[in-house]
Order: structure tokens, then C-alpha cells, then sequence
């Protein structure tokens, strides 16, 4: 199976950052979560209730919408707050790109580990600029937020498409598709990593991995 | 066509898809309101979380939307739409978006129904949860109150687009494929913002000088019903009407939530679906059912507005038509500076019957309030803006003014309208702020003692001059020495 690679570029301010990020991963979140799914007997399962949020940005003139589950936000958070850091502190000239993936386990027999498969990979490539005065910052505000909107519908019309997704599991699949660690959500399994682009351009000079499901257990 | 959908097949697909649009209603209504949207997340299922998703269902939005499909689905050429409108305190409004459930005759047989259109369906729902919070009208909404409120108005059968403008923008939301037709869900939007030209908008500050009971009679009847406009923050129903309503799950049927992992053929329901009857909505209030209006008013704020932070009157001005208020700029500005201030204190602050003090209060508390524009000359001759009983004064502001001037001191001479304005500047014994003084420091005038005309020898003559000047003090030295010794 082929994996879907979407790219999504944007050009911020250093204190857009995170709440760029925020926006795109979590507006890719709320398509790619499901309700808690709650299996009964005879081979039935239902699925739970997904809420919603909506939530401004203070440094972007941007409204986006989350799912309602404090457990996902904190996980995202953490990842952009990485991003973030590692790019204030790269010392390269602000571009980095980060990356939501979402996979599938296959197992293996013994001695071989899990095969993560991904099925759709999203890499938000970013830019940052510096601005000189408070009017430029302004018209920043403004800008990004068109710019986060187009993005926001771009996301949906990949999405739209309706193309792959994994089949619903049964029980005793449904840690292979989804991530079921959240007590109030179910996202497909996914993960979140970042590169920073050194000065140079070269694709990597940094590389950090950081997994946020366990997915190489032994 | 059904050949090849069986008879539980259809009737759920005919559920989901009546289902989807009015929970497609509520969610584009609840966008508009004007406040944040949330809900929360339950990992058991209920029976009334039609598509497993969170979406509240005000009842006066289902009625509507019920009301405008009366009994029918969307279909092909029979197009549910929502259409947004902004209406300003003047009366003046304007479409700014249409939101189309349409079908078209692309099936897509082999889909399953309860379950891959189900969950398509639920996606679409929430890519329309992050379209709404997209286009401009949502910022538009956002800030509404004030000066203008936002409607919405359902209707079924043919799109209506003319009311856009030119230059109208289509967002796609989605599309799922279903096994009768294709629903798409599209939204087209305006882009032209500028504000109807065809009336006199010189007059923008009367938004602010209109009288506050506008809404009372309400433009398309003769009385208002109870139930016409929905306060800033949306009541349930069990606060409002002391239980005409038993709630939410009043007139909904329970939906689908279990889903089997095995094959089609032994697909299960829950047993909580189907066969429930419909119970009939009935008005919200009695017999004040507001049936006859083609508008719903969203928002109904109380009018005894206390002064608004100004930055908000500014950002609903800028949004809500800058082409009005950019043409009420473009009259002359008042040569008298006065005249100015008290034009420009009249747009920015909130009531112009209010006293002064408040009104001063607002301008104090603008950002940026010295790009603001300048005053009109029309708002003098304005009945609604100028009270006609106070003649010797246009204004109480006017009057505070003249009398506060001439002191140069208290809180009103902040307003001296000069193209600078540095922040915490404060005027001491002179009447003059910081970027007069600036002015003049940078360009002082010169010490009287470097002026040409004074010293008008030039060093050559006074150097031609010394041997003469010698010869008399030489002359004299026995003087000066007497004068020393004196001194000593």
C-alpha cells in the first residue's frame, strides 16, 4: 500500500510557531479521531462521542477547532514545544519541518519486532522570519491567519478524498490501528517527529526522533 | 435509484442524510453565534450523538431547518442551503455567505451504508467544524453586537447566489459518495465586503448615534416573537421556557451507534434504533411561533450597552464595512481642531447622549486613537447624532471642551488632536504635550549673541583695530595702574 504524503508550508513569526503548528496537527487530529470504541459481545462494538473546542490564537488572527480531550493537547503540545525549542535553538536560519504520521502495526512473528506501516504522513515544512516594528508584526497576524485558513482547507480536501484508511479492526486488532492510551478519544496511531534544516540547506543536520506511542517494544 | 439498496439500507440512508443536515444546520448556526463553541468528549455513547459527534441542537435552529425541509430530503436538484447575513443597526444588510447540501446523481452502490457513508458522513461534519471557523464571516461574528448581528435564513429547493456580489469564493467542504447520489457540501462566500453604495454613508458614526431600541420593531412583522432573538450566550431550553421543551432529545430519533466488525450480512443494530416516532415539534413559545419571518435573529444583545472597550467598536467598524467607513472618511476634515476632537470623539465613543466623561473614557481608551479618523462635517447637521436642545453647544463634549481648554490642564486636553501622539504624554504648565516640545527642541532658535547682525566686524577688522587700541591703553597706563593698586 502506497502512503499518502501531504506537505503543508508556512511562513511565521517566532512566536506563531506553536500555535501554527497547534492548528494544523490538531485540525488533522480531529478528522483522523474516533470515539472510544466499546466492543460487545456477537461482534458489535460502538463508538463514543467526540467533542469540540475552539481556540483562539493569541499571535495569529486564528480561530481553529480541537478535539475536546485535554489527554491529546497536552501529547501535542509537548511535541510542538520540542519543535519549537529546537528550532529557536538551532542556531540555523528558522526552517524546520515536522511531521504527523499515522501508521499501522503488522506483527511479526518472533524474533521480529512490529512493522510500523504508515499509511498517511503529513509534513508541515516552516519558516521562520523576523520582523522589525509592530506594523509588520501586525500585518504578520493578519497574513498568517489567511494563510493557516488556506492551509486548514487544504487538510480538509485531502481528507475529503476519502482515499485509504484502515479497515475498522476487531478487538483484538484495534491497538494495531488505533491509539487506544487516551480515555476519552481514539485517534488512529500516530506519531510525531522534527527536523530542523541547518544553514545550509542540507535536508538534515539534526535529526530527533521522538515517538509518542510505543512502537518498537520487543 | 434504490435498485440494489435494500429496504433497512435505504431507510437508513434517508435517516443519516436527514440527520447530517440538520446537524450540518446547527453547526454552521453555532459557528455564527458569536462565541467559542465546546463540547466535550464521552467515551460512552449516548443515543442523540447523531455521527458520534458532539454537536448541540438548538431547538428554534431545528425547527427551522425542519421547517424549510418540511419532510423532505435534500436531493438532486433540491439543495438545502443555510445563507448568513449581516444586518446593521441601520437596517442595512448583506449576505455574506451560503452554505449548499446538495445531491447529485453520482451513486456509488457499493458502499456500505451504515457504516462507510456513516463515518464519511461524521468526517464531513467535522471538516464543516473547521470550515466554518475559516471563512471571513466567522470573524465577522465574532465581533457582532454593537453595530450588527448575524442572520441566518434556511431554505430548500434552487442555490441562490446573487446576493453575494461579485467575486464570490466557493470553499468545498467534502463529499461522500452514497449509494442513491453524491452529497456535497460546499460554502460560497463574498469577498466583496464593501458596503452597500446606494446609501448615503457619509453618516457612519449614526451605528453608534442610533437609537438603542432598533430591534424591538423587528423589520418583517408587527410584533416580535418570544423566541426571536438568541441572547449572546445560548440558554438551554429548560432555562428559558420552564420545560415546554423536554430537552434536546425532544424531537430527534435516537441514531445508530453500534457497528458490527463482521461481514455486512450480519451487520446488527443496537436495538435502541429505528421505529422511533417522531415527536412533533411544537413552537417554542405558544402561539408565538415565529413562522412567518424569513429571518432569525441570532443575537439580541441588551441595547443599554455600557461604553465598549473601544478597540472592539473599532475592530466591528473595520469589519463590519470598510467601504462605509472609508467613504465617511473622505469628507473634508474640519478645519478647527476642535471641531475635529469632538467629531472624532462622537465616532469612536459609544453614545453621543452619554455625558462626557464616559465618552472621554472610551477615547482614552483607543489604541493607536491618533490614526483614527478625522470628524465629519455632516454629523453636525445629524439629528440623531446632535441633540437639537442644546444650542449653544453642539455637544456637551463640545462644551467641556471650550471650558477645559483655556485651563490646559485635566484629562480632556489628551484629546488635542496632533498627528503625534506619544503615549503617557501629560501636559505640566504649558499647554503644550511632548511632540510639540520635540518640535521645537530639534529646531530652537539661535543664541542672540551668534546673530550676524550684532557682531558685524569680522575677525580681520578686529585684528586691524588692536594697534590702535594699544596706543590708548598705553597711553593711559598710569590710570591702570592706579586702579590696580586700588583693588589691592
Amino acid at each position: 500500500m502506497n502512503c499518502r504524503s501531504e506537505v503543508l508550508e508556512v511562513t511565521v513569526e517566532a512566536r506563531q510557531v506553536e500555535e501554527a503548528m497547534l492548528a494544523l496537527l490538531h485540525t488533522i487530529l480531529l478528522h483522523r479521531s474516533t470515539g472510544k470504541f466499546h466492543y460487545k459481545k456477537e461482534g458489535t462494538y460502538s463508538i463514543g462521542t467526540v467533542g469540540t473546542l475552539d481556540i483562539d490564537c493569541d499571535f495569529i488572527d486564528f480561530t481553529f477547532v480541537r478535539v475536546s480531550s485535554e489527554e491529546l493537547d497536552r501529547v501535542i503540545r509537548k511535541a510542538v514545544s520540542e519543535f519549537k525549542d529546537a528550532l529557536s535553538n538551532s542556531g540555523s536560519d528558522g526552517m524546520g519541518q515536522i511531521s504527523l504520521e499515522f501508521y499501522q502495526k503488522k506483527k511479526s512473528r518472533w524474533p521480529f519486532s512490529d512493522e510500523c506501516i504508515p499509511w498517511e504522513v503529513w509534513s508541515i515544512k516552516v519558516n521562520v522570519v523576523n520582523l522589525a516594528n509592530e506594523q509588520e508584526r501586525q500585518i504578520c497576524r493578519e497574513k498568517v491567519g489567511e494563510k493557516l485558513g488556506e492551509k486548514v482547507i487544504n487538510v480538509v480536501e485531502v481528507i475529503n478524498r476519502h482515499e485509504y484508511l484502515p479497515k475498522m479492526p476487531t478487538q483484538s486488532e484495534v491497538d494495531n490501528v488505533f491509539d487506544t492510551s487516551l480515555k476519552d478519544v481514539q485517534p488512529y496511531l500516530y506519531k510525531i517527529t522534527f527536523q530542523i534544516t541547518d544553514s545550509l540547506g542540507t535536508s538534515v543536520s539534526t535529526t530527533m526522533r521522538r515517538l509518542i506511542k510505543d512502537t518498537l517494544a520487543l | 435509484m434504490d435498485s440494489g439498496l435494500s429496504p433497512q439500507d435505504k431507510k437508513d440512508l434517508d435517516k443519516f442524510i436527514k440527520f447530517f443536515a440538520l446537524k450540518t444546520v446547527q453547526v454552521i448556526v453555532q459557528a455564527r453565534l458569536g462565541e467559542k463553541i465546546c463540547t466535550r468528549s464521552s467515551s460512552s455513547p449516548t443515543g442523540s450523538d447523531w455521527f458520534n459527534l458532539a454537536i448541540k441542537d438548538i431547538p428554534e435552529v431545528t425547527h427551522e431547518a425542519k421547517r424549510a425541509l418540511a419532510g423532505q430530503l435534500p436531493g438532486i436538484g433540491r439543495s438545502m442551503c443555510v445563507e448568513i447575513s449581516l444586518k446593521t443597526s441601520e437596517g442595512d444588510s448583506m449576505e455574506l455567505e451560503t452554505w449548499c447540501l446538495e445531491m447529485n446523481e453520482k451513486c456509488d452502490k457499493d458502499i456500505k451504508v451504515s457504516y462507510t457513508v456513516y463515518n464519511r458522513l461524521s468526517v464531513l461534519l467535522k471538516s464543516l467544524l473547521a470550515i466554518t471557523r475559516v471563512t471571513p464571516a466567522y470573524k465577522l461574528s465574532r465581533k457582532q453586537g454593537h453595530d450588527y448581528v448575524i442572520l441566518y435564513r434556511i431554505y430548500f429547493g434552487e442555490v441562490q447566489l446573487s446576493g453575494l456580489g461579485e467575486g464570490f469564493q466557493t470553499v468545498r467542504v467534502g463529499v461522500v459518495g452514497t449509494p442513491v447520489g453524491t452529497v456535497t457540501l460546499s460554502c460560497a462566500y463574498r469577498t466583496n465586503l464593501a458596503f452597500m453604495s446606494n446609501r448615503q454613508f457619509e453618516r457612519s458614526a449614526p451605528i453608534m448615534g442610533i437609537i438603542v431600541d432598533h430591534f424591538v420593531d423587528p423589520p418583517y412583522s408587527s410584533h416580535r416573537p418570544a423566541n426571536m432573538g438568541q441572547p449572546c450566550n445560548y440558554r438551554p431550553p429548560d432555562e428559558e421556557d420552564g420545560g415546554a421543551f423536554v430537552g434536546v432529545q425532544d424531537s430527534q430519533e435516537v441514531c445508530t451507534t453500534s457497528f458490527s466488525t463482521s461481514p455486512p450480512s450480519q451487520m446488527m443494530h443496537g436495538g435502541k434504533e429505528g421505529g422511533v416516532v417522531l415527536v412533533p415539534a411544537h413552537p417554542v413559545h405558544g402561539a408565538d411561533a415565529h413562522l412567518t419571518f424569513e429571518y432569525e435573529y441570532l443575537n439580541l444583545y441588551e441595547f443599554n450597552l455600557p461604553v465598549s472597550p473601544s478597540s472592539g467598536d473599532d475592530d466591528s467598524l473595520s469589519h463590519s464595512g470598510d467601504g462605509r467607513r472609508d467613504e465617511g472618511r473622505r469628507s473634508a476634515s474640519p478645519s478647527d481642531p476642535v471641531e475635529a476632537l469632538n467629531a472624532f470623539t462622537r465616532k469612536i465613543g459609544a453614545f453621543v447622549n452619554k455625558p462626557s466623561t464616559q465618552i472621554t473614557a472610551a477615547s482614552l481608551d483607543l489604541p493607536f486613537a491618533a490614526f483614527a479618523p478625522r470628524g465629519l462635517d455632516s454629523e453636525e447637521n445629524d439629528p440623531m447624532v446632535q441633540p437639537p436642545d442644546s444650542p449653544p453647544c453642539p455637544s456637551p463634549l463640545q462644551a467641556s471642551l471650550h471650558s477645559q481648554g483655556s485651563e490646559g490642564s485635566g484629562p480632556q486636553d489628551d484629546f488635542v488632536m496632533v498627528d503625534f501622539r506619544p503615549a503617557f504624554s501629560k501636559d505640566d504648565l504649558l499647554p503644550m504635550d511632548l511632540g510639540t516640545f520635540y518640535r521645537e527642541f530639534q529646531n530652537p532658535p539661535q543664541l542672540a549673541s551668534l546673530s550676524l547682525h550684532i557682531s558685524s566686524q569680522s575677525m580681520a577688522d578686529d585684528l586691524d583695530s588692536l594697534p590702535e587700541k594699544l596706543a590708548v591703553y598705553e597711553k593711559n597706563i598710569d590710570e591702570f595702574d592706579a586702579f590696580v593698586d586700588m583693588l589691592q
